[in-house]
């Protein structure tokens, strides 16, 4: 089946800044693709080029069989968008802003009328309807914002970073409408930085750092590929004791972060075995997650 | 295959320069964009008026009644008479000015209504088209406010005060177009300060609006005869009088020149701003 968005070889520079170098994925209809990486690592700068927003300094975009930007305005009437922050309309209504927002796709009043109340259930937003934007916590404004970005029944949904900044109860629900939006067959394009997110809605993942791609695969197939299937975590004094006997253990890489010992570990047997003779040293043992992947190919440096 | 490689970013690199400098084409996709223009300012409406007509208003009556007063008549008609004419250009001017720096800037930068039109299908030249056309519409607004104070204190009541709308409407293209460059350089609104004091305010002094071009040194008029305020001036103040202007031509090229080689200034600065 063809690719919903199929992009090769991005490059985009802002000066000598080579804010996305050489990104290429291609997403099938009807998957979530999730584009994961640290802040500054070229994620949105990268949706902002699939959309036809920015022209790209080198590379092929071809977006719904669209080429970018040549006919972005073609491709994005049949998208929806949830940009960062929430630009809604602050002097409308929650209801104006969706009903001013389906005219600029070119839909009759008549048309987005018919929608708005389906999408305010959609968001649980259906007793806010003539509420102002100020008067709407973040969650809802969120809400709103991807409500307002399904006004026009969009084939895919972009989303950049769609739950930063929410509660936890606020994030879960999000996480359930976008699952929601898969099962009616919508195509779901997100950045994000929490591992929880793109484990748990993407069926495929790209992880970029400072704009190149480093890795590409379904979460699960990244944790089996990437990274050693056993994390041990030590606490205690005796932690560097103990960490110079781990590599014979069969714990291959060891990093020490503060107060903590990170042991990765093809198998957790002996390594476990000789822990318990440390009465000294706190431990934790658990599976490798997208989390550990994710730090070890784009390491532990700050990136604010 | 490198062949093709370079010849293929070659392509890209002149596609991009294509798009850059284009002519801005204007779509009827603007329209819902002026809708939603129209529908805030509908909300705001009335303080929005007062204070865009408030400040040429107070000047038009302070100095047309005040300076008026010690002055016999200027180019033959009452002081205030004269500056009538020139009022409603300076009010055209401010609004559309006010409208295409600060009002833009917010939709731009601040509140980014402009990111929210272009996840939509609408380009980077409909946004811009739309504030142009929104600037000049609020500077005419400004404008027919003055005309109908000028109307109510009998300053004018002539019929060929219906000409000033096509004059107007055009000095709010030009003020609007130019803004919009402006704005497109702005990095914060103290920007547009400089522009006010620095640009406007002496524009104001050299366009013929408080007092006859006559009265300036020789050298300094042929400059003025260049500025978008003195084309409007020209146009708008024989027909506060119940006359036709002797020279249209002239002036009309001049704010068709601001107008329309400003606004493809002004997409061609925007369109670098927003990397497209």
């Amino acid at each position: 089946m063809q690719s919903v968005l199929s992009i090769e070889g991005l490059v985009k520079t802002f000066g000598a800044h080579r804010a996305v170098d050489g990104v290429g994925f291609s997403v099938a209809p009807g998957t979530c693709f999730g584009l994961l990486g640290p802040n500054g690592a070229g994620k949105s700068t990268t949706l902002k080029l699939a959309l036809g927003l920015m022209e790209p300094d080198a590379g092929r975009i071809e977006l719904l069989g669209e080429p970018i930007p040549a006919r972005a305005r073609e491709a994005r009437a049949r998208v929806g968008v949830v940009p960062q922050n929430d630009p809604l309309d602050p002097d409308f209504t929650v209801a104006e802003n969706l009903l001013v927002f389906g005219r600029y796709f070119g839909q009759s009043d008549a048309v987005t009328r018919s929608r708005i109340d389906a999408l305010l259930d959609f968001a649980q937003l259906g007793n806010k309807r003539n509420a102002r934007i100020q008067t709407l916590s973040g969650g809802m404004k969120r809400r709103l914002t991807m409500a307002r970005a399904l006004i026009n029944d969009p084939q895919v949904l972009f989303l950049d970073e769609p739950t930063t900044g929410l509660d936890p109860q606020a994030r879960h629900l999000i996480w359930e409408r976008l699952k929601r939006l898969l099962a009616q067959g919508k195509t779901i394009v997100l950045t994000t930085h929490f591992m929880d997110e793109a484990e748990r809605l993407c069926d495929r993942l790209a992880i970029v750092d400072n704009g190149r791609p480093i890795a590409e695969a379904a979460p699960a197939q990244l944790i089996a590929t990437e990274i050693e299937p056993h994390v041990i975590e030590v606490h205690g004094r005796g932690r560097a004791d103990w960490a110079r006997e781990a590599p014979g253990l069969g714990c291959d890489r060891i990093e020490t972060v503060g107060e903590t010992t990170f042991a990765y570990c093809r198998d957790a047997g002996p390594a476990l075995a000789s822990l318990q003779q440390h009465t000294d040293l706190r431990t934790l043992h658990r599976p490798a997650n997208l989390e550990d992947v994710f730090l070890k190919l784009t390491g532990r440096d700050l990136r604010d | 295959m490198m062949q093709t490689q370079a010849q293929s970013q070659t392509a890209i690199d002149r596609s991009a320069a294509a798009r850059r400098f284009a002519l801005p084409a204007l779509s009827r996709r603007l329209i819902p964009v002026l809708r939603r223009h129209a529908m805030v300012w509908r909300k705001l409406a009335v303080p929005s008026l007062l204070a865009n007509v408030a400040d040429p208003l107070i000047t038009l009556v302070a100095f047309g009644y005040g300076l008026g007063a010690l002055l016999s008549e200027v180019q033959g008609v009452p002081y205030i008479v004269f500056l009538a004419g020139g009022s409603v250009c300076m009010s055209t001017m401010m609004a559309a000015s006010f409208e295409s720096l600060y009002s833009a800037f917010s939709r731009m930068h601040v509140q980014r209504t402009w990111e929210s039109l272009l996840n939509a299908p609408l380009l980077l030249d409909d946004v811009l088209a739309a504030e142009w056309i929104w600037a000049a519409l609020k500077g005419c607004l400004s404008g027919i406010a003055i005309i109908a104070v000028a109307m109510a204190l009998g300053i004018s009541r002539s019929p060929t005060l219906i000409a000033v709308l096509p004059v107007i409407l055009l000095t709010g293209l030009a003020f609007a177009a130019i803004g919009l460059c402006v704005n497109a350089l702005a990095q914060g609104y103290d920007f547009f300060s400089y522009y006010f004091t620095l640009v406007l305010t002496p524009m104001s002094f050299l366009s013929g609006v408080y007092f006859p071009l006559s009265q300036l040194p020789a050298w300094l008029q042929p400059v003025c005869e260049l500025l978008p305020l003195t084309a409007a001036v020209q146009l708008a103040r024989p027909l506060f009088l119940g006359q036709w202007p002797d020279q249209v031509l002239w002036p009309v090229a001049v704010l068709l020149a601001y107008a329309l080689g400003g606004f493809y200034i002004a997409a061609v600065l925007t369109r670098r701003r927003f990397a497209v």
